[in-house]
């Protein structure tokens, strides 16, 4: 059973890691579409995907943050990487599958999915 | 949408939309009598009698350039769909309060889905801001507050990995129990 005792270890070490990340350049930002087309067409399983993905691979200074809606309803969900010093990549009709692929790629690896982009969606 | 969490998740999004620094999702299952409740209770800025007016008119549209809302609707359409029905109440300064109806055993009625799902991901979303998920079946309640982790976790903030992966686990653990027929 989780425990309010284990939320305290877990808190001690959870400074220790902010500490360590701290000073680190800045990292990627991820952005999920949360409006109501974007839920509606399977947001939430995406983002979810997202997050479990870069706490199993241990990834640090990702953040993973939501915008409403973007106007391409048809592509959604809708993710939005922005990599530091990159350009920023849109990704469209996303699912959980893909979202483990895109952090494997594009966020450990530097390459984005093309396939998957709204600029290749569109074509 | 195909799971009233999902509809649940998009209408907490007007509450964070409105400014709000606590929202309390609330799931009320109520077998004896057949019946469904979904509160979306939130202390952002509320609505005038006249916008309220507005978004309760289900043929009420502001479309010009922009988009029709759909939230509301789309939820009220799976409430009433379902033998039930939606009510929104709401004031300036205060919150606003959108409840929604469903018969449990109805035909039509949307399954509840995925409800940690849809928490987790407001918690992840939104650390800067508190969740209240609060979950009755039958008397039984499980109850998660992000107030009180806040006050466990001091400065360390929800959506550090570890945590939501405690978060996640003990929204696993509450819900099991109340074996929610939903
Ligand atoms: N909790 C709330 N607090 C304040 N205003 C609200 C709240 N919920 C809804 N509203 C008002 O009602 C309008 C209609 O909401 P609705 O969810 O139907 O559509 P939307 O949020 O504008 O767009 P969509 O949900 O389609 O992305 C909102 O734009 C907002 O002005
Ligand atoms: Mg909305």
């Amino acid at each position: 059973m989780k425990s309010i005792a284990e939320l305290q270890a877990i808190r001690d070490q959870a400074r220790a890691k902010i500490a360590m990340r701290e000073g680190s350049h800045e990292g990627t930002r991820i952005v999920v579409g949360m409006a109501t087309c974007g839920i509606a067409a399977g947001a939430r399983p995406v983002l979810n995907a997202f997050v479990e993905e870069i706490a199993k691979r241990n990834i640090q200074n990702v953040s993973v943050v939501q915008t409403g809606c973007i106007g391409m309803c048809q592509f959604e969900p809708i993710v939005e990487v922005l990599a530091p010093g990159k350009e920023k990549v849109t990704y469209g009709l996303m699912d959980a599958e893909k979202a483990v692929r895109v952090v494997t790629d594009h966020i450990v690896n530097g390459n984005p999915v093309a396939e998957y982009t709204v600029a290749k969606l569109m074509k | 949408m195909r799971e009233l969490s999902l509809n649940v998740l998009d209408i907490a999004q007007n509450s964070i939309s409105a400014g709000a620094s606590l929202v309390t999702l609330s799931v009320c299952e109520d077998t004896a009598n057949d019946w469904l409740t979904l509160t979306i209770a939130d202390n952002g800025r509320g609505m005038t009698p006249e916008q309220l007016d507005r978004v309760r008119d289900p043929f009420y549209t502001t479309r010009t350039t922009r988009k029709v809302g759909m939230g509301i609707p789309l939820f009220r359409m799976a409430a009433e769909m379902a033998g039930g029905g939606l009510t929104i109440e709401s004031v300036v300064g205060v919150g606003t309060t959108v409840t929604a109806t469903f018969c449990l055993s109805h035909i039509d009625r949307m399954p509840l889905g995925d409800m940690a799902g849809t928490v987790s991901a407001l918690i992840r979303l939104n650390p800067q801001l508190d969740f209240l998920y609060r979950h009755e079946v039958d008397g039984n309640v499980f109850e998660l507050d992000t107030r009180a982790l806040r006050e466990v976790l001091e400065d360390v903030p929800l959506c550090e990995p570890d945590v939501m992966e405690w978060i996640n686990g003990t929204l696993a653990e509450g819900l099991l129990p109340l074996n929610s027929q939903a």
